[in-house]
Protein backbone atom coordinates (compact mmCIF):
# COMPACT_ATOMS: atom_id res chain seq x y z
CA UNK A 1 0.00 0.00 0.00
CA UNK A 2 1.26 3.52 -0.50
CA UNK A 3 2.43 5.46 2.24
CA UNK A 4 1.60 8.27 1.54
CA UNK A 5 -1.80 7.56 -0.43
CA UNK A 6 -4.85 9.09 2.07
CA UNK A 7 -6.55 5.93 2.79
CA UNK A 8 -3.20 4.73 4.82
CA UNK A 9 -2.71 7.87 6.47
CA UNK A 10 -6.46 7.07 7.73
CA UNK A 11 -6.34 4.10 8.34
CA UNK A 12 -2.99 4.66 10.32
CA UNK A 13 -4.52 7.17 12.28
CA UNK A 14 -7.02 5.70 13.44
CA UNK A 15 -5.38 2.29 14.44
CA UNK A 16 -2.76 4.26 16.62
CA UNK A 17 -5.51 6.29 18.32
CA UNK A 18 -7.64 3.25 19.35
CA UNK A 19 -4.64 1.91 20.38
CA UNK A 20 -3.26 4.74 22.66
CA UNK A 21 -6.83 4.75 24.43
CA UNK A 22 -7.02 1.29 25.19
CA UNK A 23 -3.25 1.42 26.67
CA UNK A 24 -4.43 5.08 28.49
CA UNK A 25 -7.71 3.71 29.91
CA UNK A 26 -5.90 -0.05 31.36
CA UNK A 27 -3.89 2.01 33.09
CA UNK A 28 -6.11 4.80 33.92
CA UNK A 29 -8.65 2.15 35.84
CA UNK A 30 -6.13 -0.34 37.16
CA UNK A 31 -4.01 2.55 38.53
CA UNK A 32 -7.49 4.79 40.20
CA UNK A 33 -7.68 3.09 43.60
CA UNK A 34 -4.15 3.31 44.17
CA UNK A 35 -4.61 7.37 43.52
CA UNK A 36 -7.52 7.90 45.44
CA UNK A 37 -6.03 6.30 48.42
CA UNK A 38 -3.26 8.78 48.07
CA UNK A 39 -6.08 11.61 47.82
CA UNK A 40 -7.82 10.29 51.09
CA UNK A 41 -4.81 10.08 53.05
CA UNK A 42 -3.29 13.26 51.93
CA UNK A 43 -6.80 15.12 53.36
CA UNK A 44 -6.73 12.88 56.15
CA UNK A 45 -3.25 13.73 57.63
CA UNK A 46 -3.67 17.66 56.56
CA UNK A 47 -7.28 17.70 58.98
CA UNK A 48 -4.56 16.24 61.47
CA UNK A 49 -1.80 18.48 61.23
CA UNK A 50 -4.73 21.33 62.29
CA UNK A 51 -4.24 19.98 65.26
CA UNK A 52 -1.19 19.00 65.98
CA UNK A 53 -1.15 15.43 65.33
CA UNK A 54 1.46 14.53 62.01
CA UNK A 55 0.79 11.72 60.47
CA UNK A 56 2.08 10.13 57.66
CA UNK A 57 0.58 7.93 54.37
CA UNK A 58 0.88 4.75 56.16
CA UNK A 59 -0.66 6.13 59.50
CA UNK A 60 -2.95 8.08 58.26
CA UNK A 61 -6.41 6.28 58.54
CA UNK A 62 -5.45 4.84 61.87
CA UNK A 63 -4.38 8.46 63.55
CA UNK A 64 -7.79 9.51 61.52
CA UNK A 65 -9.75 7.28 63.43
CA UNK A 66 -8.54 7.44 66.63
CA UNK A 67 -8.88 11.33 66.70
CA UNK A 68 -11.53 12.52 65.01
CA UNK A 69 -14.41 11.00 66.48
CA UNK A 70 -17.68 12.91 64.95
CA UNK A 71 -18.00 14.24 60.88
CA UNK A 72 -21.06 16.21 61.16
CA UNK A 73 -22.64 18.27 58.07
CA UNK A 74 -24.14 21.76 58.66
CA UNK A 75 -25.95 24.14 56.64
CA UNK A 76 -25.68 28.07 57.67
CA UNK A 77 -28.45 28.48 59.40
CA UNK A 78 -26.47 25.87 61.75
CA UNK A 79 -28.85 23.16 61.25
CA UNK A 80 -27.39 19.34 61.37
CA UNK A 81 -27.58 18.00 58.12
CA UNK A 82 -25.48 14.51 58.85
CA UNK A 83 -23.97 12.78 61.29
CA UNK A 84 -20.68 10.03 60.75
CA UNK A 85 -19.58 8.13 64.33
CA UNK A 86 -17.70 4.95 64.83
CA UNK A 87 -17.13 4.51 61.26
CA UNK A 88 -21.32 4.75 59.87
CA UNK A 89 -23.47 7.26 58.70
CA UNK A 90 -25.92 7.62 61.40
CA UNK A 91 -27.76 10.41 60.46
CA UNK A 92 -28.26 12.45 56.85
CA UNK A 93 -27.00 11.20 53.41
CA UNK A 94 -23.32 12.02 53.22
CA UNK A 95 -20.13 11.67 55.05
CA UNK A 96 -18.40 14.69 55.99
CA UNK A 97 -15.39 13.66 54.51
CA UNK A 98 -16.94 13.14 51.15
CA UNK A 99 -17.87 16.36 50.66
CA UNK A 100 -16.19 18.76 47.84
CA UNK A 101 -16.64 22.31 49.82
CA UNK A 102 -16.12 24.12 45.86
CA UNK A 103 -19.24 22.95 45.03
CA UNK A 104 -20.90 23.94 48.08
CA UNK A 105 -19.43 27.09 47.97
CA UNK A 106 -20.84 27.60 44.79
CA UNK A 107 -24.48 26.13 45.64
CA UNK A 108 -24.34 28.77 48.33
CA UNK A 109 -23.59 31.41 46.19
CA UNK A 110 -26.07 30.81 44.19
CA UNK A 111 -29.17 28.95 46.28
CA UNK A 112 -28.21 28.87 50.19
CA UNK A 113 -28.02 25.58 50.48
CA UNK A 114 -24.51 25.07 50.85
CA UNK A 115 -23.62 22.08 53.24
CA UNK A 116 -20.59 22.26 54.74
CA UNK A 117 -18.49 19.54 56.90
CA UNK A 118 -17.03 19.89 60.49
CA UNK A 119 -14.88 17.17 62.13
CA UNK A 120 -14.82 16.91 65.67
CA UNK A 121 -11.68 15.75 67.40
CA UNK A 122 -10.59 14.34 70.53
CA UNK A 123 -7.60 15.27 71.45
CA UNK A 124 -6.19 13.98 75.06
CA UNK A 125 -10.07 14.87 76.08
CA UNK A 126 -9.69 18.16 74.86
CA UNK A 127 -12.73 19.27 71.98
CA UNK A 128 -11.36 20.14 69.40
CA UNK A 129 -13.25 21.42 65.75
CA UNK A 130 -11.90 21.24 63.05
CA UNK A 131 -13.04 23.27 59.63
CA UNK A 132 -11.78 22.80 56.67
CA UNK A 133 -11.22 25.77 54.20
CA UNK A 134 -10.89 26.11 50.54
CA UNK A 135 -10.29 29.76 48.79
CA UNK A 136 -8.50 31.22 45.75
CA UNK A 137 -4.61 32.34 46.13
CA UNK A 138 -2.94 34.72 43.24
CA UNK A 139 -2.53 31.44 40.75
CA UNK A 140 -5.23 28.68 41.77
CA UNK A 141 -6.46 27.13 44.36
CA UNK A 142 -5.61 27.19 48.39
CA UNK A 143 -6.88 25.61 50.81
CA UNK A 144 -6.52 24.86 54.72
CA UNK A 145 -8.30 23.57 57.85
CA UNK A 146 -8.37 25.54 61.33
CA UNK A 147 -8.98 23.78 64.14
CA UNK A 148 -10.54 25.43 67.30
CA UNK A 149 -10.81 25.00 70.91
CA UNK A 150 -13.82 23.73 72.57
CA UNK A 151 -15.01 27.30 72.59
CA UNK A 152 -14.94 27.50 69.36
CA UNK A 153 -13.79 30.89 69.33
CA UNK A 154 -10.22 30.86 70.43
CA UNK A 155 -7.98 28.60 67.60
CA UNK A 156 -6.30 25.48 68.43
CA UNK A 157 -4.22 25.17 65.16
CA UNK A 158 -4.25 25.85 61.32
CA UNK A 159 -2.40 24.72 58.83
CA UNK A 160 -1.95 25.72 54.56
CA UNK A 161 -2.06 24.26 51.17
CA UNK A 162 -1.86 25.82 48.00
CA UNK A 163 -1.86 24.81 43.98
CA UNK A 164 0.87 27.00 42.76
CA UNK A 165 1.30 29.60 44.68
CA UNK A 166 4.76 31.57 44.06
CA UNK A 167 7.63 29.59 45.33
CA UNK A 168 9.68 31.47 48.03
CA UNK A 169 6.71 34.46 48.28
CA UNK A 170 3.41 33.04 48.23
CA UNK A 171 3.75 29.79 48.77
CA UNK A 172 5.08 30.22 52.51
CA UNK A 173 1.66 29.67 53.71
CA UNK A 174 2.41 26.41 53.27
CA UNK A 175 5.37 25.58 54.74
CA UNK A 176 5.60 23.14 57.06
CA UNK A 177 5.53 23.08 61.15
CA UNK A 178 9.02 22.57 62.30
CA UNK A 179 10.47 22.68 66.18
CA UNK A 180 12.06 26.41 66.68
CA UNK A 181 10.48 28.10 63.93
CA UNK A 182 7.95 30.08 63.39
CA UNK A 183 6.20 29.61 60.09
CA UNK A 184 2.99 31.35 58.50
CA UNK A 185 0.18 29.12 60.36
CA UNK A 186 1.63 29.12 63.60
CA UNK A 187 0.71 32.48 64.01
CA UNK A 188 -3.03 31.88 64.07
CA UNK A 189 -3.06 29.79 67.33
CA UNK A 190 -4.57 31.77 70.09
CA UNK A 191 -6.40 33.78 67.78
CA UNK A 192 -10.21 34.57 67.70
CA UNK A 193 -13.07 34.61 65.66
CA UNK A 194 -15.59 36.46 67.53
CA UNK A 195 -14.97 39.65 69.28
CA UNK A 196 -16.10 40.43 72.81
CA UNK A 197 -19.36 41.46 71.46
CA UNK A 198 -20.14 38.00 69.94
CA UNK A 199 -19.89 39.49 66.40
CA UNK A 200 -18.14 37.69 63.65
CA UNK A 201 -14.63 39.00 62.48
CA UNK A 202 -12.73 36.54 61.33
CA UNK A 203 -8.85 36.77 61.26
CA UNK A 204 -7.29 38.69 58.57
CA UNK A 205 -3.79 38.69 57.47
CA UNK A 206 -2.08 42.30 57.73
CA UNK A 207 0.20 43.70 55.51
CA UNK A 208 2.98 45.48 56.94
CA UNK A 209 2.01 43.51 60.22
CA UNK A 210 -0.11 43.33 63.09
CA UNK A 211 1.87 45.29 65.43
CA UNK A 212 2.51 48.39 63.39
CA UNK A 213 -1.50 49.02 62.91
CA UNK A 214 -4.28 49.92 64.77
CA UNK A 215 -7.62 49.11 62.54
CA UNK A 216 -7.50 45.36 63.36
CA UNK A 217 -7.11 44.42 66.80
CA UNK A 218 -4.27 41.58 67.54
CA UNK A 219 -6.79 38.72 68.53
CA UNK A 220 -8.23 38.79 65.11
CA UNK A 221 -5.27 39.40 62.62
CA UNK A 222 -1.46 37.55 61.57
CA UNK A 223 1.30 39.27 59.89
CA UNK A 224 0.58 38.98 55.82
CA UNK A 225 3.94 37.28 54.02
CA UNK A 226 6.05 40.01 52.15
CA UNK A 227 6.13 40.03 48.85
CA UNK A 228 3.24 37.62 49.00
CA UNK A 229 0.15 39.95 49.16
CA UNK A 230 -2.29 38.29 46.89
CA UNK A 231 -1.90 35.12 48.62
CA UNK A 232 -2.40 36.49 51.98
CA UNK A 233 -5.89 38.69 50.73
CA UNK A 234 -6.62 35.22 49.17
CA UNK A 235 -6.03 33.33 52.84
CA UNK A 236 -8.06 36.43 54.33
CA UNK A 237 -10.97 35.92 52.42
CA UNK A 238 -10.63 32.26 52.52
CA UNK A 239 -10.83 32.16 56.29
CA UNK A 240 -13.71 34.62 55.78
CA UNK A 241 -16.19 32.83 53.44
CA UNK A 242 -15.55 29.10 54.59
CA UNK A 243 -16.08 30.18 58.47
CA UNK A 244 -19.36 32.10 58.07
CA UNK A 245 -21.33 29.70 56.82
CA UNK A 246 -20.39 28.20 60.38
CA UNK A 247 -21.59 31.33 62.32
CA UNK A 248 -24.96 30.35 63.01
CA UNK A 249 -24.42 26.61 64.28
CA UNK A 250 -21.17 28.16 66.38
CA UNK A 251 -24.27 30.30 67.48
CA UNK A 252 -26.68 27.70 68.06
CA UNK A 253 -23.85 25.61 70.02
CA UNK A 254 -22.12 28.07 72.63
CA UNK B 1 22.30 -8.55 7.39
CA UNK B 2 24.25 -11.33 8.38
CA UNK B 3 24.97 -12.71 11.72
CA UNK B 4 28.89 -11.80 11.72
CA UNK B 5 27.97 -8.52 9.96
CA UNK B 6 26.13 -7.56 12.98
CA UNK B 7 27.35 -5.05 14.89
CA UNK B 8 28.21 -5.74 18.89
CA UNK B 9 25.29 -4.43 21.30
CA UNK B 10 27.68 -1.93 23.13
CA UNK B 11 30.11 -1.08 19.65
CA UNK B 12 32.27 2.14 20.07
CA UNK B 13 29.90 3.58 17.62
CA UNK B 14 26.46 2.55 20.30
CA UNK B 15 28.57 3.71 23.50
CA UNK B 16 29.36 7.40 21.88
CA UNK B 17 25.32 7.54 21.78
CA UNK B 18 25.07 7.40 25.21
CA UNK B 19 28.47 9.30 26.25
CA UNK B 20 28.54 12.50 23.92
CA UNK B 21 24.99 13.96 24.88
CA UNK B 22 26.36 13.85 28.38
CA UNK B 23 29.50 16.72 27.89
CA UNK B 24 30.52 17.54 24.41
CA UNK B 25 26.46 17.07 23.08
CA UNK B 26 24.58 17.79 25.64
CA UNK B 27 20.70 18.55 24.90
CA UNK B 28 20.81 21.78 27.53
CA UNK B 29 24.50 22.77 26.85
CA UNK B 30 25.27 22.84 23.68
CA UNK B 31 21.77 22.71 21.53
CA UNK B 32 20.14 24.75 24.56
CA UNK B 33 16.89 23.07 24.48
CA UNK B 34 14.82 22.09 27.35
CA UNK B 35 15.15 24.98 29.50
CA UNK B 36 11.91 25.52 30.25
CA UNK B 37 11.72 22.69 32.93
CA UNK B 38 15.36 23.14 33.86
CA UNK B 39 14.04 26.45 35.25
CA UNK B 40 10.97 25.51 36.88
CA UNK B 41 12.17 21.91 38.76
CA UNK B 42 15.33 23.00 39.91
CA UNK B 43 14.14 24.50 43.46
CA UNK B 44 14.88 21.15 45.50
CA UNK B 45 16.90 18.05 44.13
CA UNK B 46 14.14 15.90 44.74
CA UNK B 47 11.89 16.93 42.17
CA UNK B 48 14.76 17.46 39.80
CA UNK B 49 15.97 13.56 40.05
CA UNK B 50 12.02 12.28 39.80
CA UNK B 51 11.97 14.69 36.88
CA UNK B 52 15.27 13.29 34.98
CA UNK B 53 13.92 9.92 35.83
CA UNK B 54 10.34 10.37 34.06
CA UNK B 55 12.28 12.05 31.33
CA UNK B 56 14.80 9.06 30.68
CA UNK B 57 11.74 6.77 30.72
CA UNK B 58 9.38 8.86 27.97
CA UNK B 59 12.46 9.69 25.86
CA UNK B 60 14.09 5.96 26.06
CA UNK B 61 10.77 4.43 25.44
CA UNK B 62 9.45 7.11 23.03
CA UNK B 63 12.81 6.86 20.71
CA UNK B 64 12.71 2.92 20.87
CA UNK B 65 8.70 3.52 19.70
CA UNK B 66 9.65 5.65 16.69
CA UNK B 67 12.27 3.79 15.51
CA UNK B 68 10.10 0.51 15.53
CA UNK B 69 7.38 2.94 13.73
CA UNK B 70 10.10 4.74 11.60
CA UNK B 71 9.38 2.64 8.07
CA UNK B 72 5.18 2.73 8.98
CA UNK B 73 4.66 6.10 9.68
CA UNK B 74 3.01 8.03 6.93
CA UNK B 75 5.61 11.07 6.53
CA UNK B 76 2.60 13.52 6.38
CA UNK B 77 1.43 12.78 9.92
CA UNK B 78 4.66 11.95 11.38
CA UNK B 79 4.51 14.73 14.11
CA UNK B 80 1.78 14.05 15.30
CA UNK B 81 2.37 10.61 15.54
CA UNK B 82 5.41 11.45 17.64
CA UNK B 83 3.46 13.98 19.43
CA UNK B 84 1.15 11.38 19.76
CA UNK B 85 3.70 8.36 21.25
CA UNK B 86 5.31 11.52 23.42
CA UNK B 87 1.78 12.09 24.99
CA UNK B 88 0.64 8.68 26.24
CA UNK B 89 3.87 8.00 27.35
CA UNK B 90 3.60 11.60 29.84
CA UNK B 91 0.39 10.20 30.53
CA UNK B 92 1.23 6.73 31.74
CA UNK B 93 4.11 8.44 33.74
CA UNK B 94 2.06 11.10 35.27
CA UNK B 95 -0.51 7.93 36.51
CA UNK B 96 2.02 5.85 37.79
CA UNK B 97 3.76 8.85 39.50
CA UNK B 98 0.21 9.72 41.33
CA UNK B 99 -0.64 5.96 42.61
CA UNK B 100 3.26 5.18 43.74
CA UNK B 101 4.77 8.89 44.31
CA UNK B 102 2.02 10.73 45.17
CA UNK B 103 4.28 13.58 47.46
CA UNK B 104 6.54 13.84 44.15
CA UNK B 105 3.52 14.05 41.98
CA UNK B 106 2.28 17.35 43.90
CA UNK B 107 5.68 18.91 43.61
CA UNK B 108 5.81 18.21 39.63
CA UNK B 109 2.45 19.37 39.17
CA UNK B 110 1.96 20.33 35.75
CA UNK B 111 5.42 19.79 34.70
CA UNK B 112 5.31 16.40 34.36
CA UNK B 113 2.52 17.16 31.73
CA UNK B 114 4.84 19.86 30.63
CA UNK B 115 7.42 16.77 29.25
CA UNK B 116 5.05 16.79 26.15
CA UNK B 117 6.22 20.30 24.93
CA UNK B 118 9.77 19.25 25.82
CA UNK B 119 12.03 19.74 22.57
CA UNK B 120 14.37 17.22 23.53
CA UNK B 121 12.35 14.76 23.28
CA UNK B 122 10.83 16.07 19.81
CA UNK B 123 14.28 17.02 18.74
CA UNK B 124 15.54 13.35 19.25
CA UNK B 125 12.49 11.74 17.77
CA UNK B 126 13.08 13.48 14.20
CA UNK B 127 16.61 13.73 14.21
CA UNK B 128 17.27 10.30 15.35
CA UNK B 129 14.77 8.00 16.08
CA UNK B 130 12.96 8.16 12.26
CA UNK B 131 16.20 7.63 10.74
CA UNK B 132 18.28 4.41 12.52
CA UNK B 133 17.43 1.58 14.10
CA UNK B 134 15.47 0.29 17.61
CA UNK B 135 18.64 -0.46 19.30
CA UNK B 136 21.02 2.79 18.79
CA UNK B 137 17.71 4.95 18.98
CA UNK B 138 17.15 3.95 22.59
CA UNK B 139 20.60 4.01 23.48
CA UNK B 140 20.71 7.65 21.71
CA UNK B 141 17.06 8.71 23.65
CA UNK B 142 18.51 7.29 27.11
CA UNK B 143 21.84 9.19 26.33
CA UNK B 144 20.20 12.36 26.26
CA UNK B 145 18.09 12.02 28.65
CA UNK B 146 20.46 11.62 31.00
CA UNK B 147 22.58 14.46 29.74
CA UNK B 148 19.52 16.93 30.55
CA UNK B 149 18.93 15.04 33.56
CA UNK B 150 22.35 15.49 35.36
CA UNK B 151 22.08 19.07 34.55
CA UNK B 152 19.04 19.39 35.69
CA UNK B 153 20.19 17.71 38.97
CA UNK B 154 23.39 19.51 39.55
CA UNK B 155 21.36 23.12 39.25
CA UNK B 156 19.34 21.81 41.56
CA UNK B 157 21.60 20.94 43.89
CA UNK B 158 23.55 24.12 43.95
CA UNK B 159 19.74 25.94 44.09
CA UNK B 160 18.73 23.80 47.05
CA UNK B 161 21.75 23.76 49.30
CA UNK B 162 21.79 28.00 48.32
CA UNK B 163 18.85 29.07 48.40
CA UNK B 164 17.06 26.79 51.72
CA UNK B 165 20.55 25.56 53.49
CA UNK B 166 18.86 22.26 52.73
CA UNK B 167 19.08 19.00 50.06
CA UNK B 168 15.79 16.81 49.66
CA UNK B 169 16.78 13.34 48.47
CA UNK B 170 14.02 10.43 47.91
CA UNK B 171 14.06 8.09 50.32
CA UNK B 172 16.29 10.35 53.11
CA UNK B 173 14.54 13.72 53.20
CA UNK B 174 15.10 16.63 53.71
CA UNK B 175 18.84 17.24 55.60
CA UNK B 176 19.99 21.04 56.74
CA UNK B 177 23.33 20.76 55.32
CA UNK B 178 24.34 24.50 56.17
CA UNK B 179 23.39 24.41 59.59
CA UNK B 180 26.96 25.11 60.79
CA UNK B 181 27.22 28.35 58.97
CA UNK B 182 23.94 29.49 59.83
CA UNK B 183 24.36 28.85 63.65
CA UNK B 184 28.13 30.09 63.88
CA UNK B 185 28.50 32.87 60.85
CA UNK B 186 26.18 35.29 59.78
CA UNK B 187 25.06 33.54 56.90
CA UNK B 188 21.57 33.97 55.59
CA UNK B 189 19.91 31.40 53.15
CA UNK B 190 19.50 33.86 49.43
CA UNK B 191 16.57 34.17 48.73
CA UNK B 192 17.35 35.04 45.20
CA UNK B 193 18.62 31.69 44.79
CA UNK B 194 15.12 29.93 44.92
CA UNK B 195 13.29 32.54 42.37
CA UNK B 196 13.46 31.10 38.84
CA UNK B 197 16.00 34.09 37.27
CA UNK B 198 18.39 32.05 39.37
CA UNK B 199 18.17 28.91 37.54
CA UNK B 200 18.67 30.66 34.11
CA UNK B 201 21.66 32.28 35.50
CA UNK B 202 22.98 28.92 36.60
CA UNK B 203 22.18 27.25 33.45
CA UNK B 204 24.11 30.49 31.56
CA UNK B 205 27.33 29.79 33.79
CA UNK B 206 27.51 25.59 32.86
CA UNK B 207 27.14 26.82 29.06
CA UNK B 208 29.74 29.28 29.54
CA UNK B 209 32.20 26.77 31.15
CA UNK B 210 30.86 24.42 28.41
CA UNK B 211 32.04 26.70 25.72
CA UNK B 212 35.05 27.50 26.94
CA UNK B 213 36.43 24.55 27.60
CA UNK B 214 34.75 23.26 23.73
CA UNK B 215 36.31 26.36 21.67
CA UNK B 216 34.63 24.79 18.67
CA UNK B 217 31.20 25.00 19.90
CA UNK B 218 31.96 29.11 20.08
CA UNK B 219 29.73 30.70 16.70
CA UNK B 220 31.69 32.56 14.56
CA UNK B 221 30.18 35.80 15.00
Amino acid sequence: MNKNSNAYIFIYASLMVVIVAVVLTMANLSLKPLQQKNIRNEKMIDILSSIGIQADADNAQELFNKYIKEEIVINEQGDIKGVYRDGKLVEGETRAFEIKIKEELRKQKKTQDGQFPLFIADKEGETLYIVPLLGKGLWDEVWGNIAFKDDFNTVYGANFGHKAETPGLGAEIAEPKKDGKKVFSDQYDGKKIFNDAGEFVSIECVKGGVANQSKIAPEHGVDAISGGTLTSNGVTDMVRDCLVNYVEYIKKNK
Amino acid sequence: MSKSEREPLFSAKNIRLLTTPQVKENPITKQVLGICSALAVTVKVEPALMMALSVVAVMGIGNLVISLLRKSIPNRIRIIVQLVVIASLVILVDQILKAYSYDVSKQLSVFVGLIITNCIIMGRFEAFAMGNKPWPSLLDGLGNAVGYGWILVVVAAFREIFGAGTITLPGVGTVNVLTWFVENTSYVNNGLVILPPMALFAVAVIIWYHRARHKELVEEN
